[in-house]
């Protein structure tokens, strides 16, 4: 992933808008209005960070589980020489949303953790079976039983 | 499994006087699940897409906000864009008795993004409590986790730190 050169009202920009979006008729100029620039310049950087990629999106963060759906940590311990092909199935299921290699400091062998989002819980365990079908391996899920942070706290530091 | 089981957290009794979504809502989340549109007046696009007054847009969001079905509106920045460019994933074997008030704790420390109580998959895993830990630099990963050691104390009975290594694939949520 590459560096994008952002300046400090991008900075500005991406810690204001972490959260707490006005709901009024015209909430870019709002915000636009406490960082002290235009409307127009904060939709165009807006605009120029998700083209970038600095942002990966940027509206209504919305809790899966409170529409019905789910959303389930997954891991699966995957052999190295099968590694590429085991990726390729995994990741042409749609309900795969996120999927990162992981490596454990402490010799620890699930080394693909992805998280299933389905618009309903009993889809989860489906598309588990269908993973373990289509790869051959085991999924140990890990479903969120109690969350214990709120809010976005990371500020910009690039 | 039911995933929706496993939410009987205490600040959830208002999921049970949560209606289903609407199909009003519903067509909202589709809306909107790409994102808020860039324009000067993003809540009157929607409502003209939608074909429903502007107030009505707001005070849908409010209310799924309010509700909790929309955590919040806002930007999601790409870790490794804005200079965290080491994530890793902190695992931790606490007492059940005492896994609440010890994620209570580590899930209010700063650099701490997402702290979870999660099922232990014994043998091969047996770690309780998740804390999301970033960086500009593993060392700096390592340094945070030692601080949450420091403070789960003797109550850490084993841990570990899997860094993230690759990112494999990661797109939105989509329904509809």
């Amino acid at each position: 992933m590459s560096e994008v050169a952002i300046d400090a009202i991008d900075r500005a920009i991406v810690d204001r808008l972490q959260g707490g979006f006005p709901l009024c008729e015209q909430p870019y100029a709002a915000v636009a209005h406490t960082l002290g620039i235009s409307e127009a310049d904060l939709l165009a950087r807006l605009q120029a960070l998700l083209a970038a990629r600095v942002l990966t999106r940027f509206g209504p963060l919305f809790q899966i589980e409170r529409i019905g759906g789910a959303f389930v940590l997954a891991a699966m311990r995957v052999p190295e020489g099968d590694w590429q092909r085991v990726v390729d199935a995994v990741n042409a299921f749609p309900a795969v949303a996120h999927n990162y290699r992981r490596e454990s400091e402490r010799g620890c062998e699930l080394n693909m953790w992805f998280v299933l989002a389905t618009e309903s819980a009993d889809a989860i365990a489906e598309v588990v079976g269908k993973i373990e079908t289509a790869c051959g391996l085991p999924v140990f899920l890990f479903p969120k039983e109690r969350e214990y942070f709120i809010e976005m706290k990371l500020a910009v530091r690039a | 499994m039911t995933v929706a089981g496993d939410l009987a957290h205490d600040h959830d009794h208002d999921l049970d006087a949560n209606p289903a979504l609407d199909p009003l809502d519903r067509r909202l989340v589709l809306a909107t699940q790409n994102g808020l549109p860039l324009l000067p007046r993003p809540y009157h696009h929607l409502a003209e897409q939608l074909g429903i007054p502007p107030d009505e847009v707001i005070e849908r969001l409010r209310r799924m906000l309010a509700n909790g079905l929309i955590r919040r509106i806002g930007a999601v920045p790409n870790h490794y864009a804005i200079g965290y460019t080491a994530n890793g994933m902190s695992v931790w074997d606490v007492p059940d008795a005492r896994i609440d008030e010890l994620g209570a704790q580590i899930g209010a420390i700063d650099f701490v993004t997402h702290c979870y109580r999660r099922p232990r998959r014994l043998p091969a895993w047996p770690y309780n409590l998740f804390a999301m830990v970033h960086g500009a630099s593993r060392a700096e990963v390592q340094r945070k986790v030692a601080v949450i050691a420091g403070i789960l104390g003797p109550d850490c009975r084993a841990h570990d730190v899997l860094f993230s290594t690759r990112l494999l694939k990661k797109t939105g949520l989509r329904i509809g």
